[in-house]
């Protein structure tokens, strides 16, 4: 039960937070706490995207380590070329004019058996974290701001006219509001 | 009666959750490499080829800026049209509403503003730096552009909003939010110049001079759309402040 528990402890957190903010949305009279709701159950979406990029124990954040520029192509063939005590950098313009094709050597390996000894390492999918999930909800968490900011905005003009952000007082406003 | 109602519903779709969830048959484990989000050839092809195409070791922000730079290009127009909504909705002219917020008359706190003076140029270089470096480490465009905005904001709530808004004015902020998303379609449309598909910046290294390779046009063409993003965001958090905060009248406030 434990394990079972902790397994997919993420997960039930998003069920729950879930819950949370569709009572919110659902049950609660006042404009403020349903957009408060809203956030709730926008957080919950976001924890269960990011929950499903997560890969094993021994997978790292989708960024490649690159002091060394050891997962770089063309860096990769510069240092082949000139030396590992010459800065790469320096060194790409140069390099590029006089071998257009570097990057399909380095993919083969055999045509030049110069490049063979310091062809790139290919990153393994399984050692990073899945990184679609992470921009999907790097831009959904922006423009969920941009949108709870409208959405108050909404309601500072609501309140403007109204006098209040209760729902069941605002209907029996725009209610007597029609039958004038 | 209808918060029972509201409950039933609640506690059903949680049960139905619960149990998506908990299937073990179903639903990927936790952590499952082998589950069809992980193990889609979509997903390892840009761990394994995005230093291949475009030399820019930070995934997400290649997938971001570049991938996908249709979707972000118009979340950045959500953003746009989102701070001009927010603006057509609650913004009145300054005479004619009542006055809100504090005592105009109260000098900042002396220590609040020296602090803050101290502060935001340090805020706002970090902000360039997240954006600058979003490439290579965690950062990019939005993160950037919310550092910045918040580096206005604080000037906003040391002082009051008059003197943020004498160092980002109105009418700058909705000029630099919609030029943000010229920027960022510019550079789509400079591709298309040389022949290519909209953003596709692999071609601007015709365009811009000292980058010898598609590769590195694209590391700096998704520089350049971040750019874009960087300015649209920063000048609609700053709207957003302003304007709630003001109830529309954007003077004075808290």
């Amino acid at each position: 039960m434990e394990e079972f528990i902790q397994s997919r402890f993420n997960y039930w957190i998003y069920v729950i937070l879930m819950m949370i903010g569709l009572w919110g949305m659902i049950a609660k009279n006042n404009l403020i706490k349903k957009l408060i709701g809203m956030s709730v159950f926008q957080t919950a979406i976001i924890l269960f995207y990011v929950s499903v990029a997560v890969k094993s124990e021994n997978s790292s954040i989708p960024i490649l380590p690159h002091h060394g520029h050891d997962y770089s192509p063309r860096a990769a063939a510069a240092h082949a070329t000139h030396g590992r005590a010459t800065s790469s950098e320096d060194l790409e313009d140069h390099h590029q004019d006089e071998h257009p094709h570097v990057r399909s050597h380095n993919g083969h390996g055999q045509h030049d058996s110069k490049y063979t000894n310091h062809a790139p390492k290919v990153p393994k999918a399984d050692n990073y974290a899945n990184p679609l999930p992470h921009v999907l909800m790097l831009t959904a968490i922006v423009v969920g701001v941009a949108t709870l900011g409208l959405a108050l905005a909404i309601s500072q003009k609501i309140y403007r006219e109204y006098g209040t952000l209760e729902e069941d007082e605002l209907l029996e406003k725009v209610r007597a509001e029609d039958d004038v | 009666m209808m918060k029972k109602l509201a409950g039933i519903v609640v506690f059903m779709v949680g049960l139905l959750l619960f149990y998506g969830v908990s299937n073990v048959d179903d639903f990927p484990g936790w952590g499952d490499p082998d589950s069809p989000a992980n193990a889609s050839p979509l997903s390892q092809y840009f761990i394994t080829d995005t230093i291949k195409d475009s030399e820019v070791p930070n995934m997400v922000t290649a997938v971001l800026a570049d991938y996908r730079g249709y979707d972000t290009m118009f979340e950045t127009v959500v953003i746009f049209i989102a701070g001009i909504a927010i603006f057509a909705v609650v913004r009145v002219s300054r005479n004619n509403s009542p006055v809100c917020g504090g005592n105009k008359d109260d000098e900042p706190d002396l220590i609040i503003t020296t602090t803050c003076r101290l502060l935001v140029p340090v805020i706002q270089i970090f902000a360039l730096y997240v954006l600058a470096h979003g490439h290579s480490s965690p950062g990019g465009g939005f993160q950037g552009g919310v550092i910045m905005g918040a580096s206005f904001i604080l000037v906003a709530v040391a002082w009051d909003l008059d003197t943020a808004l004498g160092r980002f004015s109105e009418k700058a902020a909705i000029a630099c939010a919609g030029l943000g998303i010229i920027i960022y379609a510019g550079f789509g449309l400079a591709s298309m110049f040389y022949g290519k598909e909209f953003l596709n910046y692999g071609i601007t290294h015709k365009l811009l001079p000292g980058v010898a390779s598609p590769e590195m046009a694209r590391y700096y063409g998704m520089l350049g759309v971040e750019v874009g993003v960087m300015f649209t965001v920063t000048s609609v958090m700053f709207l957003i402040y302003g304007l709630l905060s003001t109830r529309g009248r954007m003077s004075g406030g808290l």
